[in-house]
């Protein structure tokens, strides 16, 4: 009782009881050599009590960047003093966080020694967060990391932090090499990473099969998924085992009747696959993942377009490349090569704010295939239009006789006097 | 005369990756076999070479003192050869070669950081969440507390895989959602326009707020002979978008603002492909330290998706197949005029066919 009647922060109190592990007792223990977590939980109790939030948010930059640092300031400092300026350091993560305990131990002498020894594993986006710096610590916190090696950047309007998921490091799904890549695109994109130039932020996220585990398709612009063209590898023996142990009435229950477009048959007890119809959703090879497997000639869908509620809408992003090769330093190439026509042609035309998906709602898909030179695909939208609206820009007639005929919506075509191959 | 300190190099890019890998993981990169679920929270993946790596997999509190983390590097040098990973819903994986150190390491990670083992298979994952009170500008409830609470109560359900399929929970602070699609997901809702500070609208970059407005409600506007802005109130679907742009075009209320929960998000590929959850019940207070409301209306979707659906069928799948009409029976939740949509593309959500359940 005595403790109850003490205690500055009865609301989050509550929150030290029960089985899952508490952030509010783990603070409070780092409130002991660190004040300023105490005046932290003090502003939490408060917004606790009103429900009401006590942060103002604004910018500050590191000399030669545009972005990393999340500014916060309490709007109650007075009482507060300590978290007056409390910042955010947003950190590039390792691929797939992967971490050595020598990095993380790093990561925590620094947050301990410059901010208020607040970690968070890891910001929506998948960066590393460091939080509580003052303006100056910030700054000074900022160098030291880049001077053991780290890299800040990834907010504003330009591009953020990649995250992808384990990959080929331990998972056998994995049909391209995730965490390269995702390494690949930060380093070749560092600048966009910490100068924003953009008319909105974009997301990069990559999964190493279907299952999409980087949730890319509906968290980032840009989604890269691993995938198949040839068969699904079947090993009988194992399908056998499989049936044997489980039965055939799970197997046809389970796997069969959920294959979204009725490729996969049993016969005798073996699997037999329509290979022509299948659409690599990945069912089945999760299901019975020791007897199937991804087919062996590899590499990537890519997508384009998705992004959270603000402001149209929840949009998933939607096929752009229906498949190409991710091996060699060519597949690479032609990769940032698209990335480079897509970034030039939305940034030309895109407005403030305007997410790439929501460029595209505008402009319309062909009118951005033509911007950034890609040829329409079927595989690119779920069935052709309905409407019969149609703009004919071969059969629209000039405005004048005799003026040439000019492509009403097509915006330069040619950005950099070629077309991206696709596959 | 004090030295100017010279400036760290620049343009570092992203952590070089391989250092971190665990020597397993490293030896045997791309070329794994297949996996097996040995127990909640771990899997066993097998390497072509006969390699095999236990994963154990814990669910942090994602905000961490670095006390915390640090005692998470101690047992990760003890059993882990000094490497670990975090997943994308700030799990922690531990990474074991030895399969009797399992057991060992489990009881550790309980005893030294209070983390529970689970979250694998069919289970629900760690409830991913935003920053909320603790450290955001926007938000209208917590993050970090909302989810301690949730898991307090679902906690068994994530110790244990008995699930249909998995379950996805995020939460969000306001209508922009950082939190993302879930199977379940709690959102806040705000009930008026922006209510305007004209005293500070000089820190406001007018242009910009009037043009992020998705419903095009945002108007220059002169108030005692000062440039400020105004809402056509019958417009304004309390998106908060502008809110974003202008702290002074307050959104939030501490008085009226309410959460609601969303139903049948998915990101994976399988079956049907990815799906966008809908509104199953929405006007829950918001109720903190523990917002007990929430975790029991999650409860009733948990307790009829368990009940009611068929082995590999994710919530959405589940009330594809029965419809929505059952899920609002045998869930209790009512449906009004709320729940049908308003916005863009909203026609594609209704019944164009004589397709129902009578």
């Amino acid at each position: 009782m005595s403790k109850q009647k003490e205690s500055k922060t009865p609301l989050l109190d509550d929150l030290e009881d029960g089985p899952w592990p508490s952030f509010v007792t783990d603070l409070k223990n780092l409130a002991k050599k660190k004040p300023a977590v105490g005046q932290l939980l003090g502003q939490l109790e408060q917004s606790y009590e009103e429900r009401w939030d006590h942060w103002l948010g604004t910018v500050i930059n590191t000399p030669g960047y545009g972005g990393g640092i999340i500014a916060r300031y309490s709007d109650i400092g007075n009482k507060f003093p300590d978290i007056a300026q409390f910042h955010t350091i947003r950190v590039i993560e390792p691929a797939a966080w992967v971490y050595s305990t020598d990095a993380l131990r790093q990561l925590c002498d620094i947050s301990e020694k410059y901010s208020a020894g607040i970690l968070q594993f890891h910001g929506m986006t998948g960066d590393i967060l460091m939080l509580g710096s003052n303006n100056e610590k910030t700054l000074e916190a900022a160098e030291e990391l880049m001077e053991k090696g780290w890299d800040i950047g990834g907010s504003g309007n330009g591009l953020r932090t990649l995250s992808c998921c384990i990959g080929p490091a331990y998972c056998e799904m994995a049909c391209f090499d995730t965490l390269k890549t995702t390494k690949f695109l930060t380093d070749t994109f560092i600048s966009q990473l910490h100068r924003p130039e953009f008319p909105y932020k974009f997301k990069f996220k990559l999964s190493g099969c279907p299952n999409d585990c980087a949730n890319s398709i509906q968290r980032s612009d840009m989604p890269i998924i691993g995938t198949w063209r040839d068969e699904i590898q079947i090993n009988q023996e194992e399908v056998k085992k499989f049936i044997d142990e489980k039965g055939e009435e799970y197997v046809v229950d389970n796997v069969i009747t959920r294959c979204p477009t009725k490729c996969i048959t049993l016969k005798n007890k073996k699997i037999e696959i329509d290979d022509k119809n299948c659409v690599k959703c990945m069912h089945c090879i999760n299901v019975m993942h020791k007897a199937l497997a991804p087919g062996k000639d590899r590499g990537v869908t890519i997508l384009l377009g998705g992004k959270r509620t603000l402001k149209i809408g929840d949009t998933m992003s939607s096929v752009i490349v229906p498949f190409m090769k991710l091996e060699t330093d060519e597949d690479y190439e032609k990769l940032v090569d698209l990335v480079r026509r897509i970034w030039e042609f939305w940034t030309e035309h895109g407005m403030d704010h305007e997410r790439v998906g929501e460029f595209i709602d505008r402009v319309g898909l062909g009118t951005f295939l033509d911007g950034i030179g890609l040829e329409p695909d079927p595989q690119m939208v779920r069935h052709p239009r309905t409407n019969p609206y149609i703009k004919f820009e071969e059969l629209t007639p000039p405005k004048i006789d005799g003026e040439p005929k000019v492509a009403p919506n097509v915006v330069d075509k040619e950005i950099e006097g070629k077309e991206t191959v696709i596959s | 005369m004090a030295e100017k300190k010279k400036m760290a190099p620049r343009d570092n890019g992203a952590p070089d990756y391989k250092k971190y890998l665990h020597p397993m993981m490293a030896k045997n990169y791309g070329k794994w076999k297949y996996h097996e679920n040995l127990r909640p929270g771990v899997n066993m993946y097998v390497a072509e070479s006969g390699d095999r790596l236990y994963v154990v997999r814990a669910g942090s509190t994602r905000t961490m003192s670095v006390d915390t983390v640090r005692k998470v590097c101690d047992i990760a040098d003890k059993y882990c050869q000094g490497h670990l990973r975090f997943t994308s819903r700030s799990n922690l994986e531990f990474l074991v070669t030895k399969k009797e150190d399992i057991e060992l390491l489990i009881k550790e990670v309980k005893d030294k950081l209070g983390f529970h083992v689970g979250g694998t298979g069919h289970s629900i994952s760690n409830i991913l969440h935003t920053q909320g009170w603790l450290h955001c500008n926007l938000p209208g409830t917590d993050a970090a507390g909302a989810v301690k609470a949730m898991m307090d109560v679902l906690y068994e359900d994530f110790i244990n895989e008995r699930l249909p399929q998995r379950v996805k929970i995020s939460t969000s602070c306001c209508q922009i959602n950082c939190g993302g699609q879930a199977d379940i997901a709690i959102n806040l809702q705000h009930h008026h326009p922006p209510k305007i500070n004209h005293d500070n609208m000089k820190i406001c970059e007018h242009p910009k707020v009037v043009a992020i407005c998705p419903v095009a409600a945002i108007r220059p506007a002169k108030k005692d002979g000062k440039d400020t802005l105004e809402v056509v109130e019958e417009k304004c679907m309390y998106c908060g978008a502008c809110h974003g742009q202008c702290p002074s075009m307050e959104i939030r209320d501490a008085n009226t603002d309410t959460l609601a929960i969303w139903v049948g998000g998915k990101s994976s590929n399988t079956r049907g492909g990815p799906s966008f959850m809908k509104l199953a019940t929405y006007g829950i207070p918001n109720n903190p330290p523990r917002w007990p409301e929430v975790s029991d209306a999650v409860k009733k979707i948990l307790n009829a998706y368990k009940e009611g659906a068929k082995e590999e069928e994710r919530i959405g799948e589940w009330i594809e197949r029965i419809g929505w009409k059952r899920f609002f029976e045998v869930t209790g939740f009512k449906f009004t005029k709320y729940h049908i949509d308003t916005y863009r593309y909203a026609r594609t959500t209704f019944n164009t066919s004589t397709q129902v359940r009578l």
